[in-house]
């Protein structure tokens, strides 16, 4: 299970850092996001990986899975749409100002 | 009166001459004396102790680990400088009042002289140099208020920007040299410091402390070559320029060597650097002194000449200097500022200080004539004024002086200065009261009133009694000073006009003769001088500062060239370059955790998730494409939480993913629905392999983490045990969130609150202008579909909405117990609600909505805040919870918490926030459909916002009623009834219109 996630964490996270070398807004954005889920599952498995255990107070039931980074993750989770969004309405004013969803500044840059 | 007050009081008081400057200048400069006054009495009602050699402190603790803490010490050279201050500070603000004009901002001239006033008395009663070194920026900082106070005056503010540079950048190169000194000496505290002489003089250290804060001095006190700022700031109004260059400013930097004379001084280093520093500064600036014809430019130069004289005399490091240093300090004070009040009278009274214009004073101005005579004399060093005797003391100390084995030089140098001293000052009164008497001059001069000649008249009044009864006016002072300055056990001498004939007095006799020589040839000098080439400070000045400028543009443009991809590349190597270093200097423990085993479901899941990954790589230039695709990893990734035992985090992970899918739908909406391929193979495979360089690094960090336990016992199991015994909760995540680490989650609402105001003022802005035209001018590069709002659609959603609602209700009320809570039940109602604009459009929900989403967010952190501080009326800290059970008859018992209110407000917070955000995404795009559709399907677009209206002509037809959007904060239901019947009538009486004109 522990090669599945890191392999999963590390293709969404070199998927991540491809996208936001491209050079327009929205394969950036993407990317974004893929570094989000990325970021967001390694904080989560750094709790280490357990099954069936949630961390829900039962009786008889002694062995929970760490809470904290379920916390930590929860409302990074909510904070990464703000992000998100903050990042996407950038892009649309930037485009419809523009008229150009280009990143780099530097024309020169874009020829590459 | 504590000394910590003392300092404090001008701080405390120095808003009040800024509001009471209405009532008249009267009064904002009798507050400021009676602030000054207070202060100065506070201060000599220690001077029986200080006399006594005693010493007064207050110690507050500030940061103590850090070694600043707010102490306060008034010791002889403390008391010494503050009343000089202090002192000096009334009689400027006397003077003052009647120097500056009408037109002149006067309160905003005593709120900044008090300011300065503070930091000054600051500087010379802190015993910790961490606060002191706080004090003397401030002083850099009000000085520079002080200089460039006449705001309209070129020269008046690149004077301030000067001293602030040179005196701001010595005061960095002071804070290096400080920081090495509370280090060798163990301890911040001055008076701590002043005890470690040996281990301060013997650390190998010594020598770069001590340049270090020469350099803070040499700078303040205007020591060559940092001399050159001081005349620049003689653009200043003239009381600041007596207050700052006679007792205070540059004075801070002779205070400073002084404070620490008794564990710098006595070296060689400390002997041929200061000495002779002191020296050339006396030397050179008393020449050029000579040549000004400004008689303020002539008094700074002046000025200069005397700090050096007093540095010099600081640098020799015997008590013999000491003496004279703080007895010339005191001298040099009294005469100073008298001259430079009275230069301030002339300018004022006949329009000009240029001595080449002015002449013959003495007739028109007999009291002003008297004052700078006595002044100018004692600048001279003429017996009988105070300036003669702590000359004669530096005359007799540099004729005992022996520089690199050389017995001549420093006496005949000292010598030499003293002359053009003399020089100068002679004619300062020669070339302005005597002579011609000018007739051409702006204004006709006369003597001033009373109030202005006062000042200089009281200290002139000093001269005389210090300069005939030395002992007898300033002897006290003198000794409880020096004592201070070389660390106690200090008698002095009487002070004495007449020690007989001694080498200083034929020094004397020299230099005042040879100064008459001079003045006598003082006009074909002065024609050589201005034929001489020489060089210009400010010229220099400006170049370096230029240069600098230019310097730092090349390295900002070198390094923002915005291009942003390059950035996050570098980004990215940086990241993993860090962990690569951790990693090889680190050491990582054996494997100990044994791998959890595989299924097939959870392989069919990975092999899902690679390959919708590896799509959106190959695939992303089809944006729609790559959305979807994002989608199902968004959707793995939710299965992989419920499978790991974590089903909050998969509630809130599927629930991101409905809205961001329906924020990036409605942002593609505009822009390019394909990403043109435009990156060479080179750039593509460069990237691809720091793609893969980032994800192996990250992958394998995290299965080294994954398989290893942890290093410490982690704080889940306190979480774990104290969830239900603490917070009554069995959901310990929901628990941590809203009650262990609720300041958090509270930070965590706010931020994503603000980002939600963000992106509602990014809308605004693109509402309006050109931004809102190109919209309007917009049309879609995709057909659109057919049915707008499919009825299909419109009733699914309305008949989920209440099930919708009375689900998040239920997620929100169990989530302290089962998996939900305020994040999942605000993300679940938030989309009960988005389905609603998407069904029947936005106009359709916006005129149904009674409550806008900034209240929502506002409310929603008010609830959370007011929630946590509930806690103080139990004595508890912030957000600490309690919980109790209630039972209701007919109901079993259940549990009330207060962390319930403040998931409350993160519900309230995160619907507010995905509405915000989502509906400033959709008001663009009704603005665009604004254009697309003309005639009626475009006009209920329009009544969006009032100026659309205006932009849109094409809008003229009727209004449909639901098109009304509340402009206020709240709606009652009425005021929505009232307008839509207004509207409705509106329409009718338009169509009855129309009909008729159709007959």
């Amino acid at each position: 299970m522990e090669v599945l996630v890191a392999s999963a964490i590390g293709v969404l996270t070199a998927a991540g850092i491809y996208m936001i070398l491209r050079l327009r807004t929205f394969p950036v954005v993407v990317g974004m996001s893929l570094l989000s889920y990325a970021v967001n599952v390694f904080l989560f498995a750094s709790g280490r990986l357990v099954v069936n255990e949630p961390p829900i107070l039962r009786d008889g039931v002694t062995s929970y899975t760490d809470p904290i980074p379920q916390a930590l993750v929860l409302t990074a989770i909510v904070i990464s749409f703000g992000m998100t969004a903050v990042a996407v309405m950038l892009a649309l004013g930037a485009f419809i100002e523009a008229g150009d969803d280009r990143i780099d500044l530097d024309a020169q840059e874009d020829e590459q | 009166m504590s000394p910590a007050l003392i300092a404090a009081l001008p701080f405390l008081g120095a808003a009040l001459p800024s509001l009471l400057i209405r009532t008249g200048r009267n009064n904002a400069a009798g507050v400021s004396a009676v602030i000054t006054g207070l202060a100065l009495l506070g201060l000599l009602l220690h001077l029986p102790t200080t006399l006594a050699g005693g010493v007064v402190e207050t110690r507050i603790d500030w940061l103590p680990w850090l070694g600043l803490n707010l102490n306060f010490w008034i010791d002889g050279l403390g008391m010494l400088f503050a009343t000089m201050i202090l002192g000096i500070g009334l009689l400027v603000i006397l003077y003052a009042r009647y120097y500056l004009s009408n037109k002149d901002p006067v309160g905003q001239f005593y709120t900044y002289l008090l300011l300065f006033q503070g930091a000054m008395v600051g500087i010379v009663l802190s015993d910790n140099i961490l606060l002191l070194l706080v004090f003397w920026e401030l002083t850099s900082l009000t000085s520079f208020l002080l200089i460039g106070y006449w705001k309209h005056l070129p020269a008046g503010r690149q004077g301030a920007r000067m001293a602030l540079t040179v005196t701001g950048l010595g005061g960095l190169s002071m804070i290096a040299g400080m920081l090495i000194l509370g280090q060798i000496a163990g301890s911040y505290d001055i008076s701590e410091i002043l005890r470690h002489k040996d281990a301060i003089q013997a650390s190998p250290l010594y020598i770069p402390a001590l340049l270090l804060i020469l350099g803070g001095a040499f700078t303040k006190s205007a020591q060559f070559p940092f001399h050159f700022w001081l005349p620049h700031a003689m653009a200043a109004p003239t009381p600041v320029s007596a207050y700052l260059h006679s007792a205070t400013m540059v004075k801070a930097g002779l205070f400073l060597m002084a404070r620490l004379w008794p564990v710098l001084s006595g070296t060689p280093e400390w002997f041929y650097i200061v000495s002779t520093v002191g020296l050339i500064t006396m030397l050179i600036a008393a020449y050029i002194a000579i040549f000004k014809h400004d008689m303020k430019a002539l008094l700074a130069f002046s000025t200069v000449s005397h700090l050096g004289l007093i540095t010099f005399m600081l640098g020799l490091g015997t008590q013999a200097g000491a003496l004279a240093a703080v007895f010339h300090i005191i001298n040099h004070a009294t005469f100073k500022a008298a001259l430079f009040m009275s230069a301030g009278i002339v300018d004022h009274e006949a329009g000009t200080r240029d001595l080449t214009r002015v002449g013959g004073l003495r007739k028109l101005m007999p009291i002003t004539f008297a004052i700078s005579t006595i002044a100018a004399l004692s600048m001279a060093g003429i017996p009988f004024f105070n300036g003669f005797l702590s000359k004669e003391m530096m005359l007799e100390a540099a004729a005992h002086t022996v520089w690199l084995d050389n017995y001549w030089i420093v006496p005949a140098m000292a010598t030499l200065a003293a002359l053009l001293s003399a020089t100068y000052a002679f004619r300062f009164i020669h070339h302005a009261f005597f002579g011609e008497v000018a007739t051409d001059l702006p204004k006709t001069p006369h003597d001033p009133p009373m109030g202005m000649w006062l000042s200089p008249a009281f200290l002139v009044v000093l001269v005389l009694a210090i300069g005939i009864f030395p002992m007898a006016v300033a002897g006290p002072y003198v000794q409880m000073a020096t004592n201070a300055v070389v660390g106690g056990g200090y008698h002095m001498h009487p002070l004495k006009i007449w020690h007989g004939f001694t080498p200083a007095l034929y020094m004397s006799a020299i230099a005042v003769l040879g100064g008459i020589l001079f003045l006598t040839a003082h006009g074909p000098c002065q024609r050589v001088w201005d034929r001489m080439p020489r060089p210009e400070a400010k010229v220099m000045f400006d170049w370096v500062v230029g240069r600098v400028q230019l310097g730092a543009d090349r390295l900002t443009q070198g390094l923002y060239t915005g291009a942003m991809a390059r950035y996050l590349m570098l980004f990215a190597l940086a990241a993993v370059g860090a962990g690569l270093y951790a990693f090889s200097t680190g050491s990582m423990g054996p494997q100990t955790r044994a791998l959890t085993p595989v299924n097939g479901a959870a392989v069919t899941a990975w092999i899902l998730l690679l390959t919708a990954t590896m799509c959106i790589v190959a695939f992303h230039h089809n944006r729609i494409l790559a959305l979807v695709l994002i989608s199902i990893v968004g959707l793995i990734v939710s299965i992989s939480f419920v499978y790991l035992s974590a089903p909050d985090l998969a509630m809130t992970q599927i629930s991101v993913e409905v809205v961001t899918a329906v924020l990036m739908l409605l942002a593609l909406n505009f822009l390019p629905k394909v990403t043109k391929i435009e990156s060479s193979r080179f750039k593509i495979s460069f990237d691809v392999c720091i793609a893969v360089i980032g994800g192996v690094a990250v992958a394998g960090l995290i299965y080294a983490l994954m398989t290893r336990d942890f290093a410490f016992p982690p704080m889940s199991g306190y979480m774990l045990e104290n969830s239900y015994n603490l917070a009554g909760g069995d959901n310990v995540v929901n628990v941590i969130l809203v009650d262990f680490r609720g300041y958090d989650t509270y930070g965590e609402i706010t931020v994503l609150g603000i980002a939600a105001l963000v992106i509602f003022a990014l809308t605004e802005a693109l509402l309006q202008g050109a931004s809102s035209r190109k919209l309007i001018a917009w049309r879609p590069d995709v057909a659109r579909g057919g049915d707008k709002h499919p009825l299909l659609l419109l009733v699914a959603t309305r008949v989920m909405m209440p099930i919708a609602l009375v689900v998040g209700l239920f997620i929100f009320l169990r989530g302290h117990n089962l998996p939900g809570g305020g994040f999942i039940a605000g993300l679940i109602v938030a989309i009960a609600l988005v389905m609603q604009y998407m069904a029947s459009g936005f106009a359709w929900t916006q005129a149904r909505q009674k409550v806008y989403y900034h209240v929502l967010i506002a409310s929603g952190v008010l609830v959370a805040g007011i929630t946590g501080a509930g806690a103080f009326f139990g004595g508890l800290p912030f957000l600490t919870s309690n919980f109790g059970y209630v039972k209701l008859p007919g109901l079993d018992k259940f549990e009330l918490a207060t962390a319930a209110g403040f998931d409350l407000g993160v519900f309230l917070g995160v619907v507010g926030s995905v509405m915000l955000a989502l509906g400033g995404l959709s008001r663009l795009a009704r603005r665009a459909a604004m254009g697309e559709h003309d005639g009626e399907e475009g006009a209920h677009i329009a009544a969006e916002k009032p100026e659309a209206r205006v932009l849109a002509p094409l809008s003229a037809g009727p209004y449909p009623p639901e098109a009304k959007v509340p402009r206020r904060w709240w709606r009652t239901a009425r005021a929505a009834r009232e307008a839509t019947t207004a509207e409705r009538d509106a329409v009718h009486a338009n169509k009855i219109k129309t009909q008729e004109e159709d007959h």
